[in-house]
């Protein structure tokens, strides 16, 4: 039982920075239909943005831990999402309403291009930062050998990501912005002759995604303090398919999906083999798949006529 | 700090190549991982290999020809390895010191044994290395047989009744060692409670950890590298756990302690006693400090390579690889880690390794009896 609540702990922690990196997969996808395969390394470069400030603030005195971690917040967010919307930019409204395969190529190229240009000015060495948020609170004490321990990293992410995720989920429900997307989503052209900013729409899109991917990014150098170039592609891969599984284009879908995924990897760890938990979660992708070809809570593409 | 140093170490070498190019040049091969996550190992070769040339060079050359150095990066992929293996062989090297990884190192000394050249690791300690019965391959390092019974008969003799898990990150490196560990441990009548893998460049060790958590671990032992290793003691202290952390040599760079902060304190690490300590390195100990470079790991396993290598070719009167393998193997050598003489497969014919604790402040020592 107090195994149980502990792998859950740990797997919820796990799943919410897989969350918070879908959602910027599975609202390009709604938008414009697209896999925005460099967003992996949007995720990466948030976690390098948000070391460097760390580095920056500690350097000029500021070390009160609060009003550093915010510092960072807002510095992560802003220069990430720049890169969000330089993405966009470059790589990807040239090539609209070219054919399908066209951005896929062009993102795929975008993301090579973050990695080497993280690699060449950061070095290739991995990054380390110290605990910052430390100490642990017993969740359950039962008596028995076995105390259920969270510790404030980890409240820090789960609490973060639901936060982060019903304050976009009111974006997109009630804001004009929110109907803006929800129109392109139904149908990008129908949306630009009713008088829709499509242009500015997409990047806000891009611009937001990249600023949720910096703040999964922010969780990760703080949970596990060990960042390098190449972080972006593993969890990339990984929070495309928990977008896939909770169904793509599906907000709570990618919550849902990066949630699933966090927890599968955790409890294949936990109660059968550590070496298989990749194996274990992909396995479970497919199945889920076969049976829900649009995910857990996607909905199936309706034929206009 | 770090980069400047680098710099400036690049800029040495550059320079040194520029003076001497009038002369005759021979260009040898150092080969590890440059960059991704083991960079750190790959510029401790990198620093050896670079002094011991400098000070080849400064006494005359080999054959009166000076060194240059050509830098091989397998980022510790074994394809990569071989790749590197093929462009160096491929530029005619006679002599490459390297590589770091294992399993690196295995498949890139076939391809070096058919393009005739020479290797010899400074770092690679799977016994697979030398047991293929290959002729061009040494290394200056153990071996995982060697390393795996001191650390089974440490746990076996520590933690006797206590519980023990062992994991290893299904690599050539860290699967032989933890391997080895298991048979030392069992061979002493002690059998662990938990056997484990992970995947290595994983991050998110907290499931194995809980796990271990409900298994009462007293001591884990990981067959793997510093970054693993780290993150698991990390997250072993952030779930409140005292568990003890012992592994192997791939530990043996102050990276780690970046990693875990002051968690570092107490973990124990098997290692090749201290080189640096060496009566025989106290003069190249000091060069390498007047340059701002601390020669742990197998920085100083790197320059002695050279130095075999270099005066087995002075002795053979030839640079020919085939030849300098039969002198190497036939002789003894004085070197920075004292004499050293080999087998006949290629491995050292004294090793001796030790315990080693790090400390909270992020050095570690020879583990005082």
């Amino acid at each position: 039982m107090e195994y149980f609540l502990q792998q859950l702990i740990n797997g919820l922690a796990l799943g919410s920075i897989y969350g918070l990196v879908a959602i910027g997969y599975t609202m390009v996808y709604g938008i414009i239909g697209m896999i925005n395969f460099a967003h992996g390394d949007i995720f990466m470069v948030g976690a390098f943005v948000a070391l460097i400030a760390f580095l920056i603030l500690v350097a000029i005195g500021i070390t009160a831990i609060p009003l550093a971690l915010f510092l960072v917040l807002i510095i992560a967010m802003l220069l990430t999402s720049l890169y969000g919307w330089a993405v966009e930019r470059i790589a990807y409204r040239p090539l609209r309403g070219s054919f399908r395969l066209a951005p896929l190529i062009s993102a795929i190229g975008m993301s090579i291009v973050l990695q080497n240009y993280v690699q060449l000015a950061q070095g290739a060495r991995v990054k380390t930062l110290q605990p910052l948020i430390t100490g642990v609170h017993t969740v359950l004490d039962l008596g028995n050998r076995f105390v259920v321990q969270i510790s404030n990293i980890q409240i820090l992410i789960i609490l973060t990501t639901l936060a982060l995720m019903s304050g976009f989920s009111w974006i997109v429900s009630s804001t004009s912005l929110g109907r803006d997307m929800r129109a392109c989503e139904q149908d990008l052209k129908m949306a630009a002759l009713l008088g829709v900013d499509t242009n500015r729409t997409i990047a806000l899109t891009f611009l937001i995604g990249a600023a949720l991917a910096s703040v999964a990014g922010i969780m990760y150098l703080l949970y596990y303090g060990v960042i390098d170039f190449h972080i972006g592609f593993v969890a990339g891969v990984k929070a495309f398919t928990a977008a896939v599984l909770g169904g793509i284009g599906s907000l709570p879908g990618a919550m849902l999906g990066g949630l699933l995924i966090g927890l599968i990897e955790t409890y294949w760890s936990a109660y059968f083999s550590v070496q298989y938990k990749d194996v274990a979660a992909f396995s479970i992708l497919i199945v889920v798949l076969i049976f829900m070809p649009t995910g857990i809570l996607g909905r199936p593409e309706v034929e206009k006529v | 700090m770090k980069s400047a140093r680098l710099v400036g170490l690049f800029a040495a070498a550059t320079l040194l190549a520029a003076g001497t190019s009038a002369h005759a040049q021979l260009t040898v091969g150092v080969a590890g991982p440059m960059t991704g996550q083991y960079a750190s190992f790959g510029e401790q070769l990198r620093n050896g290999a670079t002094l011991a040339l400098e000070d080849i060079n400064a006494a005359g050359g080999v054959l009166k020809q000076q060194l240059k150095l050509v830098i091989g990066d397998d980022a510790c992929d074994p394809k990569q390895a071989r790749a590197t293996a093929d462009r160096l062989t491929g530029q005619r090297v006679p002599v490459v010191f390297g590589h770091f990884c294992s399993s690196s190192s295995i498949p890139a000394s076939e391809a070096y044994a058919e393009g005739n050249v020479l290797q010899i690791t400074p770092a690679s300690t799977n016994p697979t290395f030398t047991e293929r019965k290959l002729w061009n391959v040494f290394r200056t390092c153990g071996r995982d047989d060697q390393q795996g019974a001191l650390a089974g008969k440490y746990l076996a003799d520590n933690f006797k009744g206590k519980k023990i898990a062992i994991l290893d990150d299904k690599s050539t490196y860290g699967a032989g060692l933890a391997n080895e560990t298991k048979k030392a441990l069992n061979a002493l009548g002690v059998t662990e409670a938990m056997r484990e893998s992970y995947t290595q460049g994983d991050k998110d060790f907290t499931a194995i950890v809980s796990r271990m958590k409900a298994a009462d671990i007293d001591v884990v032992f990981v067959g793997g590298y510093h970054t693993e290793s780290g993150l698991i003691l990390r997250q072993m202290r952030d779930q409140g756990m005292k568990t003890l952390l012992m592994a192997g040599d791939a530990l043996a760079d102050k990276q780690f302690a970046a990693i875990t902060g002051q968690h570092a304190g107490g973990v124990l690490m098997t290692f090749g006693s201290d080189p640096r300590n060496r009566p025989a390195a106290a003069e190249v100990v000091k060069k390498f400090k007047a340059k701002g470079i601390d020669p742990e790991g197998y920085t100083l396993y790197t320059y002695a390579a050279m130095q075999i290598w270099a005066a087995a070719v002075e002795k053979a009167g030839s640079v020919d690889p085939k030849k300098v393998a039969e002198v190497i193997r036939a002789g003894k050598w004085q070197t920075v880690l004292g004499e050293i003489s080999y087998d006949a497969k290629g491995d050292i014919t004294v090793t001796d390794y030790v315990m080693y604790e790090w400390k909270a402040d992020g050095t570690y020592a020879e583990l005082k009896k």
